[in-house]
């Protein structure tokens, strides 16, 4: 690799912006930070392609840098050391690709309301973001991607809330906060597992001694498993710790886009693969990864179905497909479930930057049902849109119906003997997110315009530094399939072969290789759930863009409580609010109330009064008379003397 | 000279030096009169040690008196200037009517 440009420089060049726009931006101007934040995202871009398009056409053999060695601790020890293997090269190129796509975007998006301050505080926070982003998906051990993984996680905290004079947004981040603590905390109890088991955090050392000996590790790969995974659902928003997803809403649309879309949601699902290892040798907690997914698929995509924020309905579409994600884990088909994180990065940042691109022609209107006809008035929009739609539909030959299918045949195929139901679920699922897709295309492009005439006015184009991102990610939405066309389909899914040497392999444990159904029963289950998502669309298509909405309200007058129900979200939000949030600030006000201001103040108060009182006694004392101090001076001397004699 | 003494001779007169330094010192109200005893008792302490330097034959004894003078030197020139600047303060040297440094 003599002549190679190093790995590290990767997350370093994001990081020197981070440094130049973080502590000189808002006194250089927005153009000084455009060209620092874009720049440098740019050229870890252009690093890491020089990197990756050899490594693409060579044998994907795992090549590890080591910087330094970080901790050293008696025989563990940790070092600053990236890994570029199949995994973290598809990772990378795709995170600095749709990163870089999002910074440019970022330009032209946040331009007009922002502060030269503001303007720069953005910039530095999504540079601090690619850092952390590209050393979790670089790092050699699990200790350097739990920086990666924390450095996301407040980069997400800082931009849910960087409309921090709206009341909402610091509170939304607040939550992210929380609630991805709980899951970090099962990631933190995982790698002390691991240290524990295997004396060691770096990947190799671990997954290779798992993969000699699984009989000896199988017992602690269960809990193991189940502890990493707590801390991929606190991060991928998995049930029961999605909630936060949906408000994390409140940050700017281009961190939407590739936070909580593209990139940092899908890190679990990246943990969760690059442990396939312990995952496979836990049958149990693949179990469970796999009903976790199937859940939350369902759920976020039934909620879905009833909200009227843009990106709200988007963010529930993130955790839906988040949950195929991991169900495809969950039946061991880590590498559809990767596929799908590829695919659903380039549809869903499509769809968040055109709901951005919305939003921005719209004055900051976010209810759909006070859009309608924006087909006309934004074409480019409208047609990137629409294709993205149609791929997270699984509408064939575009990118989200090969990775969905993948997921499909996979589970139906499954291991477990509940793999029908979770296929059942995913079908159904997929039928679901094509209505609410179609739902939203509907209510916001097709139609006539139901907004305010100032509005209406107003609606525009977005300039070129946010249509070019969006028309180069519908085109990928089309093309990205295309790495991983299934045999049945005439292709010999390069995708999988390319992943191969990730999954190290096990003896009594399941194989990942290509699904071993019949071509015939794979037509079949293509034919379903294409089936199932033309269905959707049309339905969707038909209730909303022709007919006004009329059948979806009298279906809502009709069973009130039901529509309620899920346009509350199922009350999850009030549920935790009860079962955790009121507890534990229950618990804090006693223990502020209670123990601090009455137990502590009082012992420290007791105190400080004892000694007050005791020296009110002796001051006294303190006579001011000389003559006094030289009697006592002489009874001092005395009494030393007594007892110098007394002790001979 | 002083060897042709008795040592219990001298240190009785020495005790009896301090004692009566002592009680002066404790007694007296007036500021000089104490610094007067003050010097007494450190007198006391010098002939003691001499008269233990002459009983033993050796010199110790008389470097630490010394010592003793000296200080006792420089603790009258410090002394009387406090003195001197409480007298012009409050125009009296009776340590009695001095005790504003109190609770």
């Amino acid at each position: 690799m003599s002549g190679a440009l190093p790995l590290w420089l990767i997350p370093a060049l994001p990081l020197a912006g981070f440094l130049v726009n973080g502590l000189l931006g808002s006194k250089l101007g927005k153009r000084f930070v455009s060209a620092t934040g874009v720049g440098s995202v740019g050229l870890a871009t252009l690093v890491a392609w020089s990197r990756l398009l050899p490594y693409f056409s060579s044998d994907h053999a795992p090549a590890v840098e080591r910087v330094a060695t970080w901790v050293t601790a008696g025989r563990f020890t940790a070092e600053i050391a990236f890994r570029l293997d199949p995994l973290s090269a598809l990772m990378t190129s795709f995170v600095t690709f749709v990163g870089f796509l999002i910074h440019v975007y970022s330009t032209g998006y946040m331009h007009h309301d922002e502060t030269d301050a503001g303007y720069a505080r953005f910039f530095a926070y999504l540079n601090l973001f690619m850092f952390s982003m590209l050393t979790l998906v670089l790092a050699q051990n699990f200790l350097l991607m739990f920086v990666g993984w924390e450095g996301v996680g407040l980069c997400s905290y800082l931009l849910i809330g960087y409309y921090y004079e709206q009341p909402f947004a610091p509170a939304a981040g607040k939550k992210a906060f929380v609630v991805n603590r709980i899951g970090d905390w099962g990631f933190l109890l995982g790698m002390f597992g691991i240290v524990f088991t295997f004396g060691t955090l770096d990947y190799d050392g671990v997954f290779n001694a798992a993969a000699a000996d699984p009989a000896r590790y199988a017992p602690a790969a269960t809990l193991l498993s189940l502890c990493l995974f707590l801390g991929a659902a606190g991060k991928s928003a998995q049930v029961p710790l999605y909630v936060w997803l949906p408000d994390a809403m409140a940050g700017p649309t281009p961190v939407s886009a590739l936070i909580h879309a593209a990139t940092m949601v899908t890190a679990g699902v990246y943990m969760v693969t690059r442990c396939n290892v312990l995952f496979r040798l836990a049958p149990d907690a693949m179990l469970v990864v796999a009903a976790i997914g199937a859940a939350t698929a369902l759920l976020a995509a039934l909620i879905g179905l009833a909200q009227n924020d843009i990106k709200k309905v988007l963010a529930y579409s993130t955790v839906s497909q988040l949950g195929y994600m991991f169900l495809a884990c969950g039946v061991g088909a880590f590498a559809a479930g990767m596929f799908h994180v590829m695919t659903h990065a380039f549809f869903k940042a499509c769809l968040f930057l055109g709901a951005g691109a919305v939003m921005h022609a719209m004055s900051g209107e976010l209810d759909m049902r006070k859009m309608g006809g924006l087909k006309s008035k934004l074409p480019v929009t409208y047609w990137t849109f629409l294709i993205a739609a149609l791929t997270i539909a699984g509408i064939p030959p575009l990118a989200g119906f090969f990775s969905k299918d993948a997921i499909l045949a996979a589970t139906f195929e499954g291991g477990s003997g509940i793999d029908k139901v979770l296929f059942g679920v995913g079908l159904f699922t997929a039928g679901l997110t094509a209505f609410y897709m179609f739902r939203l295309v509907s209510q916001t492009f097709l139609g006539s315009f139901r907004g305010t005439p100032e509005q209406e006015h107003h609606v525009h184009e977005a300039p070129v530094s946010m249509t070019a991102p969006l028309v180069v990610l519908a085109g990928l939405s089309i093309v990205g399939g295309f790495v991983g066309v299934p045999a049945a389909l005439g292709g010999s899914d390069r995708f999988h072969a390319f992943l191969a040497p990730i999954f190290l392999s096990l003896a009594g444990a399941p194989e990942t290789g290509e699904p071993g159904l019949s071509h015939a029963t794979e037509w079949l289950l293509m034919a379903s759930s294409v089936a199932v998502a033309a269905g959707g669309i049309l339905l969707a298509w038909k209730w909303y863009a022709r007919e006004g909405g009329r059948v979806p309200e009298r279906l809502a007058a009709a069973y009130p409580g039901v529509y309620a129900l899920v346009a509350e979200k199922f009350r999850v939000d009030e549920l935790y609010d009860a079962l955790f949030v009121r507890p534990f600030a229950a618990l804090a006000r006693f223990c502020w109330k209670v123990i601090d201001v009455l137990v502590i103040d009082g012992i420290l108060n007791a105190g400080a009064f004892l000694v007050e009182l005791v020296g009110d006694l002796l001051r006294f004392l303190q006579t001011g008379n000389v003559r006094n101090y030289a009697l006592s001076f002489l009874l001092g001397v005395v009494a030393l003397m007594l007892i110098v004699i007394g002790t001979f | 000279m002083i060897g042709s003494i008795p040592l219990s001779d001298v240190l009785l007169a020495s005790a009896a030096l301090f004692v009566i330094g002592l009680a002066g010192a404790l007694l007296r109200r007036n500021a000089i009169a104490i610094f007067l005893s003050i010097e007494l008792m450190m007198n006391a302490a010098n002939l003691a040690l001499i008269g233990y330097g002459a009983a033993l034959g050796t010199r110790e004894g008389q470097v630490a008196v010394f010592f003793v003078i000296a200080i006792a030197a420089a603790e009258a020139s410090v002394g009387l200037a406090i003195f001197v600047a409480l007298f012009r303060h409050t125009e009296t040297i009776d340590v009695n009517k001095v005790n504003l440094l109190k609770w």
